[in-house]
């Protein structure tokens, strides 16, 4: 047995990993936000909930998702061997379906019969509200208006499964703001609602619980990856925007030393604040929607404005264990640009057949920095988290088509 | 240099005790709509016999706040109110201030600020304490050191979710009152007080001897009744924030004054 890594102890019992996460709501939270960490427990341990939640990932999100080698992008590079996790062919068309189906479970054990989320670019909404016509629950999603406009697609396929999606005004009309609404709604009726949030984000149990849901990414990879080529892989590349489908790739990974992690964040229009979504380059450790982590803020305090290309990258903080694992050093974080990564999806678009969703686009764009810098027979995994059918409009105005 | 002695809230509510009557506890924004106007707000609230002034520090994004006090925000954060700011000008608001004034925040700018720097400049400013509505017990260590270390108060909130392990815990933690929520949801005001109420003042009466104001959606005279006939004080905040929208730009800080003495009519 190896020597157990202070990963796999992370969160503490106060919900820490290291020094970032813990819980930070107003007190009305507080009891269920207790409730919800137990019942979880509970359901973790219990082999009827697995059971379910593994035949519905199966059976109905479409799992286990593929790992794809990408020769044709890999010899245009002519460096690494790039292989895709294809997180885009599931039910819904991003990885987010994974925690939703584990969260509607819990909502439904619970006896809950409402569900609230947010969303930046849709994916998250368009699972829950999935999720909900799938288990008979109500739902509503709170979304900025902003990116209602910029990825209307997704829009109307919540409507269409039947989900009240509320527009957010306020603020930046962005993720942000969708989580501050969708706070609101769960403290005015914590009663009945379960408030399904999309990424390792908000206070705990909420991180390490949808880390939990998205780790099959990572241990089908492991699998894949060793079928394939008969060993684990030197780089893997994800985006990082909360840091749900990066989490979900990197944790079974985490004790393997000699395996390499890459987190892209959005490197927007310039590294100037308010211009990106960069955290690690531009924030500060503080606390926002119920953690402490990094986050771009004013000298004051307040929490700065964030651009990306990418609705679901577009956020000021990041993940708590992102925090810690940044902080240990044992996951690298970069960033990229709008424009690298409008370039990347096309690249990808046209040499493998692909669309990326551009919040995935982000990692394809750092491979492609990178990869051809590397020997011919080193092994690089790309976390294609999303499918970009929804940013069809984005590319026509940004005259790519 | 402070000395450990009763705070000006304990104060406060001994004198309420005393004379067998009820508080009223006033939220404002400050900055909203400007730092100017915050002065010339204090002064008339307090001569209109407030017993308490929660001064709050406008955050980019205040998710325990209705629409009323969120838009407070959003015009005090234009006209450039911080914390920095908002400690710069409180020695000149507080020396002819009666009212013990609370500051009231989001976690994030005290955070920053540093807490025991926040401590040392509040109580040089004159403030009596704080209330900071996204700390909670857990997480509250430190922050209740560095107020101790001024002879700061720390208010901590309950609500009807609380069980009793946690209304113990808020207890224990706080000093000069404990802030109960009158019902779940955000700030703003409401037609009718919650029937979640009495019980709650009722087991928080079990676990501690300090004062208990109310809040959350206490908008009217009637109101304050209802709350103070069971408990100490009422806390008003929306109310008086939509009145300084409406009322203010035309009628000035008395406009706001008149509003306080109507409020003091249900005590």
């Amino acid at each position: 047995m190896p020597a157990q890594t202070q990963t796999e102890t992370w969160p503490d019992a106060r919900g820490r990993f290291g020094e970032f996460g813990g819980r930070y709501v107003p007190e009305t939270l507080m009891h269920p936000v207790e409730e919800l960490e137990k019942a979880y427990e509970a359901a973790r341990a219990d082999e009827k909930f697995q059971a379910e939640l593994r035949r519905l990932l199966k059976d109905f999100a479409g799992r286990p998702t593929p790992l794809f080698h990408a020769r044709r992008l890999t010899e245009r590079l002519g460096g690494a061997q790039i292989y895709l996790k294809r997180e885009d062919l599931l039910h819904t068309g991003a990885h987010k379906i994974n925690n939703c189906l584990g969260q509607g479970l819990l909502a439904q054990r619970m006896g809950k019969t409402r569900l609230i989320a947010e969303t930046g670019a849709g994916q998250h909404g368009v699972a829950t509200a999935t999720v909900a016509a799938l288990m008979g629950l109500e739902c509503r999603v709170y979304m900025g208006e902003e990116d209602m406009a910029r990825q209307a697609p997704n829009v109307f396929r919540m409507r269409l499964l039947g989900t009240e999606v509320v527009g957010v005004s306020s603020g930046s009309k962005t993720l942000k703001d969708a989580i501050n609404e969708a706070m609101r709604d769960w403290v005015t009726n914590v009663e009945n609602t379960h408030y399904l949030l999309g990424s390792v984000l908000g206070p705990h149990p909420y991180p390490a619980m949808v880390r939990d849901f998205h780790r099959v990414i990572g241990q089908e990879t492991r699998e894949q990856i060793l079928k394939q080529t008969g060993r684990l892989p030197d780089v893997l590349f994800a985006c990082v925007g909360g840091g749900s489908n990066s989490i979900g790739l990197f944790y079974d990974f985490i004790p393997d030393r000699e395996v390499k992690m890459v987190g892209v964040e959005a490197g927007g229009r310039s590294l100037k604040l308010g211009e990106h979504a960069a955290r690690f380059a531009g924030g500060r450790p503080g606390v926002l929607h119920g953690t402490y982590t990094y986050v771009l803020q004013t000298e004051d305090g307040l929490i700065s404005n964030t651009h990306s290309v990418s609705a679901g990258l577009d956020y000021a903080a990041v993940g708590p264990e992102h925090a810690a694992l940044y902080r240990q050093g044992r996951v690298e974080y970069t960033h990229v640009s709008d424009a690298e990564a409008l370039d990347a999806a096309r690249e990808l678009a046209c040499i493998e057949g692909i669309i990326p969703a551009l919040e995935s686009a982000h990692a394809v764009a750092e491979v492609i920095k990178r990869a051809p810098k590397m020997k011919r027979d080193e092994i690089v995994v790309i976390n294609l988290s999303g499918r970009g059918d929804k940013d069809l409009g984005i590319f026509q105005s940004q005259g790519i088509l | 240099m402070a000395t450990v002695s009763a705070s000006r809230i304990d104060a406060r509510f001994g004198e309420l005790r005393g004379r067998r009557a009820k508080g009223l506890v006033i939220y404002l924004t400050a900055g909203d709509p400007s730092l100017d106007a915050t002065g010339e707000l204090l002064a008339a609230i307090d001569r209109a016999g407030a017993d308490v002034i929660e001064l709050g520090v406008p955050f980019s994004d205040p998710l325990a706040d209705g629409p009323v006090i969120q838009r407070a925000s959003e015009r005090a954060l234009r006209a450039g109110a911080t914390l920095r700011k908002i400690l710069e000008q409180l020695p000149k608001w507080s020396e002819s201030i009666h009212a013990p004034i609370i500051l009231f925040s989001y976690y994030n700018p005290v955070l920053q600020y540093g807490l025991e720097r926040f401590a040392r400049k509040a109580a040089r400013a004159g403030a009596a304490g704080a209330l900071i509505v996204d700390v909670t017990a857990e997480e509250a260590g430190e922050y209740v050191a560095a107020m101790r270390a001024e002879n700061l108060d720390t208010i901590f909130l309950a609500s009807p979710t609380s069980p009793n392990d946690r209304l113990m815990r808020a207890a224990a933690l706080s000093s000069g009152f404990l802030y109960l929520i009158s019902r779940t949801g955000t700030t703003g005001e409401r037609s009718e007080i919650s029937v979640t109420l009495k019980p709650l003042v009722e087991r928080a009466r079990k676990f501690t001897s300090l004062p208990l104001a109310v809040g959350f959606g206490i908008s009217n005279p009637q109101q304050v009744k209802e709350v103070t006939a069971v408990a100490d004080a009422a806390v008003v905040g929306s109310a008086i924030v939509h009145a300084i929208e409406e009322q203010y730009p035309s009628g000035g800080a008395a406009a706001i004054e008149s509003f306080v003495r109507w409020l003091r009519e249900g005590l």
